[in-house]
């Protein structure tokens, strides 16, 4: 991206000042470096974010942003109903509700060495990983709804958990105003048999140590110490949330015209947050934010049967289950009065500052916990909320590397083989069906994640806390 | 107009992947585009065509008409848990009417490199070029 199209406030904020149909600033939190590697796309996509109506504040860009669909990867928008704001299923995105979720395992690294490879093919064999691959668990319509509602609470009431995880997810789990009669049947017939997969592309389940602890505060607060094990899961709402962000993707379009909004670039289609069409859409993408996190418990539930048969020691407790790409009603101040904002997260983490009541009570002094992947070879980080992050981006930080390079590139670079060998050679098991898929995923194809945690840590987005790397890596 | 044997590639997105059908007719470029997003997911040759799906959509805009014939055939991968490795597509009067041909997915024969999500609108493009060849292309997002 160009520098001399953005004013620098400071080294990490970066402003396009309003023109054309801008309505409001976009601004780019990240270091000069990071800036510049971004694609031009994303200054495009950043722009045209700003010229959405009901936009409040201005439309921002997190330091992994990268090059989407209308909203660019790592975009954060709030919009105001009352100012005819609109919902985007654009701004959303396909995987709704994808996210991270990580939890704590009680066991040493070394305990995990002595059961490594039988614990990695525990994990392959019990969670489905991968196209094709379909879970144990099938939906009636009846429990298809009833998973839509409730979300991880449902998986619970089946068996599926523990109540003492519930306070660990957003939304206790559960998210409120869900519709499953404004999800087609199409959507529900792909999700039938999909409950409690990974999925594939950068979707996975790894087995982590910690390798550095950098708040130790914050740390002990959440309960981390350096080399404790920790387990984490990225994965969403599988095929349901893809049929509906593509189904209503298509509704926006069509029907932007009639509500008089004009789209700088068709796939930032959007509806007024209070038209039929808006009010439809966000109570199907609740659904989808439900099912995702329903999906995710599940996982929970069967990585906690692959422990219990090959490392019975181990007690895996829910540190927090986060999503980024949400689009969520959420209270913030804007010039000095709380106003009711719905805030789109594309590939963007909620961070809750210290003290905000929707943290659960034991972390609530330390900051929402901030759960950022790395690609399989690199390290993950554990970061918290910041009081600044409400100021800077209505509480949102980053959610990955971002890919520093196309999957066909990386097919031409490198062999699923011969990396799968190499990370062995680390320490790092890999178990996929697809040795072109792990290809495609290769450490080397995406940007370093330290560069991008730092950049948020120094933007006052997110607090660096903890680093961690993988030992196993399931992957889809 | 040159004849050119129809064919279709893969072009780069940050993200995901572009997937380019080209051809002597829309219908041609459509079928071109489809065979670039099952190639997304495993090597084309690995795909047996024995069992056929027929697939009908509607649209009198070509460009949207190519974003649901491509939606509509990750739904059908999706919900029978399939591959395409064949299509024959006809284009009349805004209505596509297809057969797809493919087979079960066999996760040790096939190797799915990934799951693809949903054709986006993004990168979208259906034009005649100046050669008279048609052109269909469009991101898809695994």
């Amino acid at each position: 991206m160009d520098l001399n199209q953005l004013e620098k406030i400071d080294d990490t904020t970066w402003q396009v000042n309003p023109h054309g149909a801008m309505q409001v600033p976009a601004i780019f939190y990240a270091s000069e470096s990071l800036v510049s590697d971004m694609d031009e796309k994303v200054y495009e996509q950043a722009c045209n974010v700003a010229m959405l109506p009901g936009i409040v504040g201005a439309s921002y860009a997190m330091p992994d942003a990268h090059w989407g669909y209308g909203f660019p990867i790592g975009g954060v928008a709030a919009f105001d109903p009352a100012q005819g704001g609109v919902i985007s299923a654009g701004g959303v995105g396909f995987d709704i509700s994808c996210g991270v979720r990580t939890l704590m395992t009680g066991v040493t690294r070394q305990q995990i060495e002595d059961v490594k490879t039988q614990l990695a093919d525990a994990l392959y064999h019990t969670i489905p990983a991968g196209l094709g691959s379909t879970g144990n668990i099938s939906l009636d319509d009846k429990a298809m709804d009833a998973m839509l509602s409730g979300g991880a609470s449902w998986a619970l009431e089946r068996g599926w958990g523990r109540p003492e995880d519930l306070e660990r997810i957003e939304e206790h789990g559960c998210m409120a105003g869900a519709r499953p009669d404004a999800v087609s049947a199409q959507a529900k017939k792909r999700q039938k048999k999909e409950m409690g997969t990974l999925g594939s592309g950068n979707h996975y389940l790894e087995v982590q140590h910690v390798t550095d602890v950098y708040d130790a505060r914050v740390a002990e607060v959440f309960g981390i110490r350096g080399g404790d094990v920790v387990l984490s899961i990225h994965c969403g709402s599988r095929g349901l949330g893809h049929q509906i962000g593509t189904e209503f993707l298509k509704q926006m379009v069509a029907s932007a015209r009639d509500y008089g909004i004009s789209l700088p670039d068709r796939e930032l289609a959007c509806a007024p947050i209070d038209s039929p069409l808006g009010q439809r859409y966000l109570g199907a993408m609740r659904a989808g934010i439900n099912c995702a996190l329903a999906n995710r418990q599940i996982i929970t539930h069967l990585a906690r049967e692959a422990f219990s048969r090959v490392l019975p020691e181990a007690d895996l407790r829910l540190l927090y289950d986060v999503s980024h790409n949400t689009c969520k009603e959420e209270e913030h101040e804007v010039n000095g009065t709380r106003r009711k904002l719905f805030v789109h997260r594309k590939g963007a983490t909620r961070a809750f500052g210290p003290g905000h009541p929707d943290i659960p009570p034991a972390l609530r002094s330390a900051g929402q916990p901030v759960l950022i992947g790395g690609s399989m070879g690199t390290g993950s980080f554990i970061l918290a909320g910041m009081e600044e992050s409400e100021q800077r981006a209505w509480s949102s930080a980053c959610h990955g590397a971002g890919r520093a390079m196309s999957r066909r590139s990386a097919t031409r670079q490198w062999h699923g083989r011969q990396l799968v060998d190499e990370l062995a050679a680390r320490g790092i098991i890999i178990r996929s069906p697809s040795m072109r898929g792990v290809a495609e995923e290769a450490p080397g194809a995406y940007k370093d994640v330290t560069d991008v945690v730092d950049a948020a840590d120094a933007a006052g987005l997110a607090r660096k806390v903890a680093r961690v790397e993988p030992m196993i890596c399931i992957k889809g | 107009m040159t004849n050119v044997a129809p064919y279709w590639e893969h072009f780069d997105h940050e993200a995901d992947i572009g997937v380019r059908g080209v051809g002597a007719t829309l219908a041609q470029a459509f079928e071109q585009a489809a065979l670039a997003m099952s190639a997304v997911v495993t090597p084309l040759e690995n795909i047996a065509t024995d069992q056929a799906v027929a697939i009908e959509c509607n649209g009198d805009d070509p460009e949207m008409l190519l974003v649901d014939w491509l939606n509509a055939l990750v739904y059908e991968m999706a919900t029978r848990n399939m591959l395409f490795g064949r299509y024959t597509v006809e284009i009349e009067n805004g209505t596509l009417t297809a057969t797809a041909r493919g087979e079960i997915v066999d996760v040790q024969k096939h190797q799915p490199a990934v799951e693809i999500k949903g054709a986006t609108y993004t990168a979208l493009r259906v034009t005649q070029t100046t050669d008279g060849q048609w052109l269909a292309e469009t991101v898809v997002d695994v």
